[in-house]
């Protein structure tokens, strides 16, 4: 069997636009939202499922998007960091990481968004050390996490609250 | 892009894939999850020929009692719908606990019981749940399907008993009883990680404590999970006491020269093994068999 010439419609759904292309069997997801799709939020680290910066939500559910193929994400809804914002006002939960000084470099906080959001519509009412372990697989180098986990709280309970 | 040139192959029903693995048996690679082979192709550690996609045959997951008692599930469920299962915490409560080990929840949303188990890592959690729950595994190759008992089915790192060309497809679990405590313990420096040494224990008691049979298994300090024979023969007839925990304890790490890599010497593989296998006995002493669900 010859890989070159590899190619696989697929069809998905990526922050509620529909889309219809080919793509290589051994394109990443994640390279397939930076590069074809332009949707550079998205942010390699590690490039092999460590660092957590390439977490996006795919049905519902936080992958990492260097460890799925693109071919497979066919027939799914697929949410990016860019996918958050709506009619660019901030989500709660973006808000919230801006109140609470989350980021410093910006390097991991879509991976964390990404990881914070499917986490809180899973878990509405959680507590610190539910936060912490939901925030486990995601590498921050900068802030300490400290912040990064009361702002998820500080989301989770405006949410809780209706204050969307 | 990262991974090397491969074929990708998605068939829809197990028939297909079957017939996909005999036909480009050593060329092709079965992907389950990919949460352990995306990053050995990332890596470029391997070069399969062809990958065979296991997601879109749908009858490979799913989760249900036996009409015999016991538990099947489906080689392609996602950690996390096993991690969530009612029936799991039910009918196999170390596995339920152990599950919720494995990586973190953005690789138990995508990986597999099936994909952990014939991916095979020493210090993966679920090959030691089902050695010390005797399971067995089945696989579907062209000469039809056999189940292959865990006792057998690991043979070495990342080496289990599926020959080329098969696909392993149901676990099996035997009838959980309900006289049945366990425990599971490990140990890692970040938690995700992937275990320096642990422990999956059960012990069936009756009256006074008295264990009339008892499964100890170490993983992460050998090739493969390791059963600890001489320690589970100590401890059957027995009363279960701290003092006979802690002797058991030791005597599970005997026998054997435990691995050494980067993460840990084998001196400290052997001190800290003995100290899982305690707690997780002791985990196990203190639990009341009665606090799982009724059946």
């Amino acid at each position: 069997m010859n890989a070159s010439g590899d190619l696989h419609a697929i069809e998905l759904t990526v922050n509620g636009a529909a889309v219809r292309t080919e793509v290589p069997g051994r394109l990443t997801l994640a390279d397939f939202l930076r590069d074809r799709l332009r949707l550079t939020g998205t942010h390699l680290g590690c490039e092999h499922g460590v660092c957590g910066a390439c977490t996006v939500v795919v049905d519902g559910a936080s992958v990492r998007s260097c460890l799925m193929l693109a071919v497979q994400a066919d027939g799914s809804n697929v949410l990016t960091v860019e996918g958050l914002a709506e009619s660019g006002k901030l989500s709660s939960l973006q808000e919230a990481f801006r109140a609470h000084h989350a980021l410093q470099c910006g390097f991991c906080t879509p991976g964390l968004l990404m990881t914070a959001h499917a986490f809180i519509e899973e878990t509405p009412d959680p507590t610190v050390d539910d936060v912490r372990l939901a925030v486990s697989g995601n590498i921050c180098r900068c802030t300490g996490y400290l912040p990064i986990v009361e702002a998820i709280l500080s989301a989770a309970r405006a949410r809780k609250h209706g204050q969307l | 892009m990262k991974p090397p040139p491969f074929a990708y192959v998605a068939p829809d029903s197990l028939e297909e894939a079957i017939a996909c693995a005999a036909r480009y048996e050593a060329d092709g690679k079965i992907l389950a999850g990919g949460q352990s082979l995306m990053p050995v192709l990332n890596f470029r550690l391997a070069h399969p020929a062809v990958l065979i996609d296991l997601n879109r045959v749908k009858d490979l997951s799913g989760i249900a009692p036996r009409p015999e008692g016991g538990l099947s599930i489906g080689a392609m469920t996602r950690h996390r719908a096993v991690e969530w299962s009612d029936d799991v915490r039910r009918h196999c409560p170390l596995m339920s606990v152990a599950i919720a080990h494995v990586g973190h929840v953005q690789i138990r949303n995508r990986g597999t019981i099936g994909g952990s188990l014939s991916h095979a890592d020493p210090a993966a959690e679920l090959p030691a749940v089902v050695l010390a729950c005797d399971a067995e595994l089945c696989v579907a190759g062209p000469n039809g399907s056999r189940a292959i008992a865990a006792e057998d089915f690991f043979q070495g790192v990342f080496t289990t008993a599926i020959d080329s060309g098969e696909i392993l497809t149901e676990i099996r679990l035997p009838p959980w009883p309900g006289n049945r405590r366990f425990g599971f313990q490990e140990i890692n420096r970040r938690h995700g990680d992937f275990a320096l040494a642990g422990a999956a224990v059960w012990l069936d008691t009756e009256e006074a404590d008295r264990c009339t049979a008892a499964r100890l298994v170490l993983f992460g300090v050998s090739e493969t999970p390791l059963r600890a024979r001489m320690a589970e023969q100590y401890l059957i007839g027995q009363t279960i006491t701290p003092a006979r925990i802690t002797e058991a304890a030791s005597l599970a790490i005997e026998g054997f020269e435990p691995t050494f890599d980067i993460h840990a010497s084998a001196e400290y593989r052997r001190e800290v093994g003995s100290v899982m296998m305690r707690r997780a006995l002791q985990q196990a002493a203190m639990s009341d068999s009665n606090a799982r669900p009724a059946t």
